[in-house]
């Protein structure tokens, strides 16, 4: 939102940090969000290696990467929702969990039972629910903040239906309208395309870029490689460890897609042989 | 109700009240409990809690050598929320399924319970059949007087637990509604999940230990599961539900005592068996998600698709040829005879949609409009198709008769956009505007 943080991010969004000069973000304001060192394993078994991160500001960074590559797992370790097995995460330079309230979060849409009983209205409600504190009702003002979110998504006309009597585009719209109200200034979204018809589709990056333009930082895990460069500013290749990560077009390059996909994907030479032709390497 | 159970009803002594208010007391607290565990899909866990304290009264028991009631309560809890503890462990650690590692945690818990209990009986009055059956027949024997009222001792000690609950779920309301419908995102927001799962479960057992002793684990476990699942068929709202279910609880312990008196049969198991036939109704006659309610949707769904093939049929027959004339019996064979055709029939008549003459049926205004919009969807639909898909042209017609009834004026029109003649169908017929 200010603009001596717009300055550092342009140069160097995203940035991998193993591939640049260390120490170089203590010299400005800090990092929306930077992961020094992580590690995750479950049952032992490592998903993500050594992850050094730093998200630029006010800009919308997508996470890409083959199937197990570790994306969720990334979000979820940054968010203190799996258990890190290394490494520390902090947000503005302080620790995530003193910050907590500067990070909303937008999970995959099949993580929640949708047979729960409550109206649209109150799923986006629950987005309050953080910042209420113990104890404390949603009043007035955080009804009409969930009613203007679902207007912003466009299921103002939805707002009494039961949850699982909306379709999948539907329902993650719920969703996003449930993160608006958090109004936070960094979002964690896992998948939000996944599975959404094309006016949900639209609806999202409509969103997006709203969210970009009052400053806000956005990462979110994507699986449509074709939609890439129009969707995103960054990009961070992912496959266990980072493969390559800053401006989509100096990252995303058909040399770093087959480092992270390896041989796994056939489709992916036709891929890389698109975006070739539509931006020759330099 | 037959008149055998009226004359029950008007004999119900004292003590039969009190055993349906302490019954009321044991079902609400339970019922609103089990809201959170069938929403948050462990009923079982309930039933798991029920039966593992038991080792735990047991242990406070050989402790204390006495029946007090705070060491036992204390045991109980203990134990109850270690279950819930290792089945989450042994399932994460050891990679057992959950419901078996459950399976396997409370079950051995229950059978070293009767152990030690049998263990210890010789010296005192816990008996495991008083478990399961537990005695609310007799709470009237054991009377307490507190601040000026004389209650069964299961009153006072139940009446602080449904306080607890409540004031539980009152307070926690949103939190709990968070944590269990998103338990990722309460935690992002610095609400503990694992707290309140913890603090959920020691509720459960320490319910459970207060309800056991007078109305035995059988009443706990099915007021623990069935008010619940009974209210998630009746309403879409979570407050509503909560209210339901402890409705639900509230009318099987006054209908089961009756029964049970009127029968002289278990107080406990016919108050149980009076929730389980409240779930059974709501199955059949739930408003929105019961068979009845499905059954009427899908059946008006059907005879809407009737009469529309009857407008249809008429006026693709009038188009084709124009002097025979179509007669209902025809048409009716022709859908493949029944009730639903014959009933269609009738319905155009009396709607005015079809003129009165059976032998030679007319479409009126009305009804040629809704049929020529009819007919204007399924060949708009068939040329769609043929300009998209790659199919033969005897293929076309049997999804596009099924689509015509779904297809609105405004889709009608954003499909006569898209195919390249919106006159004519792929068959050459004309599609009428």
């Amino acid at each position: 939102m200010t603009m001596n943080a717009a300055a550092v991010t342009s140069e160097r969004p995203a940035m991998n940090r193993t591939s640049d000069s260390p120490g170089a973000s203590q010299s400005a304001a800090p990092w929306p969000v930077e992961i020094h060192d992580m590690t995750v394993a479950y049952h032992r078994k490592p998903v993500l290696w050594d992850i050094d991160l730093a998200i630029s500001r006010g800009h919308l960074t997508g996470i890409v990467g083959p199937n197990g590559a570790g994306k969720s797992t990334l979000i979820k370790a940054v968010l203190g929702l799996v258990p890190k097995a290394s490494g520390r995460v902090t947000v503005y330079g302080k620790p995530y969990e003193q910050q907590r309230h500067l990070v909303g979060y937008v999970p995959q849409r099949e993580s929640v039972d949708w047979d729960f009983p409550v109206s649209a209205l109150d799923a986006v409600l629950m987005g309050r629910y953080g910042r209420l504190g113990w104890f404390r009702r949603p009043r007035k003002t955080d009804r009409e903040a969930a009613m203007n979110a679902l207007r912003q998504v466009g299921m103002a006309d939805f707002a009494g239906r039961q949850i699982a009597q909306l379709s999948g585009g539907q329902q993650q719209r719920v969703f996003l309208a449930r993160a608006l109200v958090q109004e936070a200034d960094i979002y964690f979204m896992d998948e939000p395309f996944a599975g959404v018809d094309a006016a949900t589709e639209k609806a999202i990056v409509d969103l997006l870029r709203e969210l970009k333009r009052t400053g806000r930082t956005v990462v979110a895990v994507h699986h449509d490689l074709q939609t890439v460069e129009r969707y995103f500013d960054n990009v961070i290749l992912l496959n266990m460890r980072v493969v390559a990560a800053g401006p989509v077009a100096d990252v995303y390059t058909p040399m770093n897609l087959q480092n992270t996909y390896g041989g796994r994907l056939t489709i992916l030479d036709e891929v890389a042989e698109a975006v070739r032709q539509a931006k020759p390497i330099r | 109700m037959n008149p055998g159970v009226l004359e029950t009803i008007r004999t119900l002594s004292t003590d039969d009240a009190w055993v349906m208010v302490v019954g009321s007391l044991v079902n609400v607290s339970c019922g609103l409990l089990g809201c959170y565990l069938v929403l948050r899909r462990q009923s079982l866990l309930g039933d798991a809690i029920s039966h593992a304290i038991l080792p735990g009264l047991a242990v406070a028991f050989m402790l204390t050598h006495s029946r007090a009631v705070l060491p036992m309560f204390l045991g109980a809890m203990a134990v109850g929320v270690l279950t819930a503890f290792l089945s989450q462990t042994i399932h994460r650690v050891a990679n057992v399924p959950e419901d078996a590692s459950m399976g396997v945690v409370f079950t051995t818990f229950f059978a070293v319970g009767v152990i030690l209990i049998t263990m210890v009986a010789r010296h005192i009055d816990l008996d495991p059949g008083c478990v399961l059956y537990g005695a609310i027949e007799f709470v009237g024997l054991d009377m307490q007087s507190r601040f000026g009222l004389t209650a069964p001792r299961a009153f006072w000690s139940l009446a602080v637990v449904i306080a607890v609950v409540v004031g539980f779920i009152v307070l926690f309301y949103k939190e709990l509604k968070i944590v269990s419908f998103d338990a990722h995102l309460a935690t992002t927001m610095g609400i503990n999940a694992t707290l309140m799962h913890y603090l959920l479960m020691s509720l459960v057992a320490g319910t459970t230990v207060a309800a056991f002793e007078s109305v035995g684990s059988i009443l706990v476990v099915a007021m623990l599961i069935v008010p619940g699942a009974t209210a998630h068929l009746l309403t879409d709202r979570l407050d509503r539900m909560l209210m339901i279910a402890a409705a639900v609880g509230i009318v099987s312990a006054i209908m089961g005592n009756i029964l049970a008196v009127h029968w002289n049969t278990s107080v406990a198991g016919m108050m149980s068996v009076v929730a389980g036939l409240q779930f059974a109704t709501a199955v059949v006659a739930a408003p929105r998600y019961g068979l009845i309610s499905r059954w009427l949707h899908h059946t008006s769904l059907a005879s809407r698709v009737v009469r529309e093939d009857i407008l249809a049929m008429i006026y693709r027959w009038h188009e084709s040829t124009r002097d025979r004339s179509l007669s209902a019996a025809q048409v009716v064979r022709a859908l493949g005879g029944g009730l639903l055709p014959h009933l269609a029939m009738l319905h155009l008549r009396v709607a005015g949609l079809v003129g009165p003459d059976q032998t030679a049926l007319r479409l009126t205004r009305a009804g040629r409009d809704r049929a020529r919009g009819l007919v204007r969807s399924h060949r708009l639909w068939e040329s769609y198709l043929a300009k998209h898909f790659d199919l033969p042209i005897d293929h076309l017609h049997e999804p596009a008769e099924r689509v015509e009834h779904f297809v609105s004026p405004t889709l009608r029109d954003r499909l006569a956009e898209e195919v390249i003649d919106a006159k004519t169908d792929p068959h050459g017929r004309r599609i009428p505007p």
